[in-house]
């Protein structure tokens, strides 16, 4: 019990627990993104390992930090218009299609990281985001590290959780998005193109999708290897259902879930005799229960996963 | 008088079928046209065309001797046309100002000024007498006020011409009044209507002048207090309409008992104690308005729910498992009040349809497998008998007409040849035409010695097809009078609940079995 006690109480964790949950924000407002315009966006986990590869190797040939992560959007978007592509005018199979491509996301990253980096046997590293320092604020006891002892990716992902509320639940575009996630046919009665509207969402999540990607070569760790994602993208299509389609609630569940993962992490180094794995297990595990609690009482997106076809009904 | 709308030859093809044939139509202000049409007379493709659904292969459309731009929604509402859907295009998870404020703004506007959108919502329900709460969610709205969020929908959009499609097809018959009385409310505030129906009364209560379509043209043009409901309904099918003659009951032995049902919190309405029994040969017609139990009534007597108290009897023999498959092996025969909810799986196939409810019967599958071959015999069989158009043995049942759809239903029930029939709704949305078939099908079933339980809130239908006619109040049924004695005031009477007059003439026919079996 005193270890339990021992490591709540260490700066360390909680200072961990906002980097750990800034992939998963930006994913699951990704993954919200476009669920709340009525497509399921499967491609997620590759779209993550191509912006974390592109977003690396940007830095590694020599631009800044913030080049990689305006590249890691940028391709994210370009991945977003192919699955967009695939699923809004063609209509095709969302699920199909999503899994398609992390397929070839993944595949393609391990490819032109290859090309880059033939000969490398440990893989080289880049010089990532360090923790800014705000004056003040980062010296107060506890609060001072955990708080403001981060990244500015970390800061941006904070940022775009407001942006996104706003933008949903305050402007008319935002209504838009949401009606068409609800009733593509409504939006069209109205004069405004679905199609067009689906199209442009998907991209604008999907490229959060790659700085989520991105975020874990250039800050939380400062090289790329294939399997880094480890499935960070399938966490944030849980967490969306967690957040019932909602951005605070997004930021609530991507911080629930690294605190578990914070928590696991020391729990595994301080006691003996328990197999590791099933303190890897304990987020997964949690997250499990978090879902089946939420999930009854989930509002989903009534035109989700269902094609817009005009004069059809 | 102006004239706000004006459609020129408009024609529009969709393949080889021509949907609409230089169809010319005008609408004065302040006036409501009635675009009267079967089902499939182009009724909806002309007003698709007219609000830029649809591009017109020829022809024009002018608002207020302005032509429109074809294939633009939004040219049509900035024109101010409203459309008020067939199916509501409203989002169920979103509220009611949501909904409304829906493409008001600019698009890239950075915040949206709810609080005028609210104000200005609240002001036009006030003026048109359409209460509405803006913060609750569609999905609490009864179908009722979903309809009065539509036209909102359309009248904060500043519409001056409001389309309606079809706009009674879900309503009960005191919400259609209403809505009805609303539509004059707004033509004396200067807006111009055209509401789509197939229904007679509702066109001659309703409307100004009457345009009837058939066949994609216009056929026919009438000042409604010129008219008849007769000459509509002739002009309309393109033959005199004649609902079936019924030649007299023959009761038989009791099929239906149902004893002191009660059920709560299951499928809508409760059931306080409902007792009625039903003979081979008869028809028993229950009547209400909506919401009073007929629904539970129905879903308990074919199987969807068990009650929570009392008893179901068919041919004598007690239904000990209330599930469908059970309720149809003992001889229930379901036509489904939602035909497209409960009656088909519409993604599926015609033949799977016809097989599904009886797949565990000898006759569609043996030993777990399905007997492709007799299912679709059977299906084929059906389409050629019932006359179901437009259907393919293996095509997508959800894209046949609604009568077509429910012929296919009424094959598949009385090809089983069931000794009860629950006949929920039979003919709702359907056309004239497709109406009498439908009773001419119930009416020989009843004659080949099935009982028949109609309920509907068509009260001709009923006072039609049923030989004695129940009401449904607050889950309890009224005693029951035979249908030689059913005029309007009787069971206005009886569906209010004042159950004194029925109660007489029951006891007065049960005194005189002779004279009934006379009859």
């Amino acid at each position: 019990m005193s270890v339990v006690l021992d490591i709540l109480s260490s700066v360390g964790m909680w200072e961990a627990i906002l980097r750990i949950a800034t992939p998963f924000i930006l994913g699951t407002l990704g993954v919200l993104l476009c669920e709340r315009v009525g497509v399921l966006n499967l491609g997620i986990e590759g779209i993550m390992t191509f912006g974390a590869m592109i977003g690396w190797l940007t830095v590694y040939m020599g631009a800044g930090l913030w080049a990689g992560l305006l590249v890691a959007a940028l391709c994210g978007a370009m991945f977003g218009l192919l699955h967009a592509l695939l699923t809004v005018p063609l209509g095709l199979n969302q699920h199909v299609t999503g899994l398609g491509i992390t397929l070839f996301a993944s595949s393609f990253s391990y490819y032109i990281f290859r090309l880059a980096v033939p000969t490398a046997t440990s893989p080289p590293t880049v010089e990532p985001f360090r923790a800014l320092e705000v004056p003040v604020l980062s010296d107060i006891p506890f609060l001072g590290p955990v708080l403001f002892n981060q990244t500015a990716p970390t800061c941006l992902a904070l940022g775009l959780v407001l942006v996104i509320a706003w933008v949903l639940y305050r402007t008319p575009l935002g209504l838009a998005i949401r009606m068409t996630g609800e009733n593509p046919h409504a939006v069209d009665a109205q004069g405004i193109d679905p199609i067009w509207l689906r199209i442009g969402t998907i991209m604008a999540g999907s490229a959060l999708m790659g700085l989520a990607g991105a975020f874990l070569t250039l800050a939380a760790f400062n090289s790329f290897f294939p399997t880094m994602v480890q499935g960070r993208g399938w966490i944030c299509i849980a967490l969306v259902v967690f957040a019932l389609w909602r951005p605070g609630r997004a930021l609530l569940g991507a911080v629930l879930f690294a605190f578990f993962d914070a928590f696991q992490l020391r729990l595994q180094t301080v006691v003996d005799g328990v197999p590791y794995q099933l303190f890897l297990m304990l987020p997964y595990v949690l997250s499990i229960l978090a879902l089946v609690v939420m999930a009854r009482r989930a509002r989903v997106p009534q035109a989700l996963m269902v094609p817009y076809r005009r004069g059809e009904r | 008088m102006t004239r706000v709308l004006e459609l020129d030859g408009i024609t529009k093809r969709f393949g080889t079928t021509l949907a609409n044939d230089d169809v010319s139509l005008h609408l004065e202000k302040g006036e409501v046209v009635a675009l009267l049409g079967e089902n499939g007379a182009g009724k909806t493709t002309l007003m698709s065309i007219l609000f830029g659904h649809y591009t017109a292969d020829e022809g024009s459309v002018r608002v207020n001797g302005e032509t429109l731009p074809p294939g633009k929604s939004r040219a049509a509402i900035d024109a101010g046309v409203g459309m008020v859907h067939q199916h509501f295009a409203l989002a169920a998870n979103l509220t009611v100002l949501d909904n409304v404020m829906t493409g008001t703004e600019p698009l890239w506007r950075l915040r949206s000024d709810r609080a005028a959108a609210r104000a200005r919502l609240t002001r036009l329900s006030e003026r048109f007498g359409l209460p509405v709460d803006p913060d609750a969610h569609v999905s609490d709205l009864s179908v009722g006020e979903r309809q009065r969020v539509e036209i909102l929908k359309a009248l904060y959009n500043d519409a001056r011409i409001l389309i309606l499609d079809e706009p009674t097809a879900v309503l009960t018959t005191q919400q259609s009044e209403r809505l009805f009385a609303t539509l004059r409310e707004m033509t004396a505030q200067g807006l111009s209507i055209i509401f789509i129906s197939h229904k007679l009364n509702e066109v001659m209560a309703a409307s100004d002048r009457v345009v009837v379509l058939r066949g994609g043209r216009v056929v026919a043009e009438r000042a409604t207090r010129e008219t008849t409901k007769e000459e509509l309904a002739e002009l309309m099918v393109g033959r005199a309409v004649e609902r079936p003659k019924r030649p007299p009951a023959q009761p038989g032995a009791v099929r239906l008992e149902v004893t002191d049902l009660h059920l709560s919190g299951k499928g809508g309405a409760a059931l306080n104690g409902v007792s009625l029994m039903l003979r081979g040969g008869e028809t028993l017609g229950i009547i209400g308005v909506s919401g009073n139990g007929q629904t539970t009534l129905a879903g308990v007597v074919s199987g969807l729910y068990p009650p929570d108290r009392g008893t179901v009897k068919i041919d004598g023999a007690e239904l000990r498992r209330h599930d469908v498959p059970h309720a149809i092996a003992a001889g229930i025969g379901r036509i489904p009040e939602d035909r497209h909810a409960e009656g088909v799986l519409g993604d599926m196939t015609t033949w799977e349809n016809v097989a599904l409810e009886r797949l565990w019967a000898p006759e569609f599958s043996r030993r777990g497998i399905v007997r492709r071959s007799a299912a679709r015999a059977a299906a084929r069989h059906i389409l050629a008998t019932y006359d179901v158009r437009g259907a393919h043995l293996d095509g997508r049942v959800g894209l046949l007409s609604g009568g077509n759809m429910q012929k296919l239903i009424l094959g598949r029930v009385l090809e089983a040849d069931p000794s009860i029939i629950v006949a929920a709704q039979p003919s709702r949305g359907l056309d004239e035409g497709a109406i009498a078939g439908v009773h001419r099908r119930l009416i020989a079933a009843r004659d080949r010695g099935a009982g028949v339980l109609l309920i509907s809130e068509d009260l001709d239908e009923v006072i039609a097809l049923s030989d004695r006619i129940r009401a449904i109040v607050n889950g309890r049924v009224s005693p029951a009078i035979p249908a030689e004695r059913a005029d309007a005031r009787l069971l206005g009477l009886m569906m209010a609940g004042d159950w004194d007059a029925a109660r007489e003439i029951e006891a007065a026919a049960d005194k005189m079995p002779e004279a009934q079996d006379a009859l």
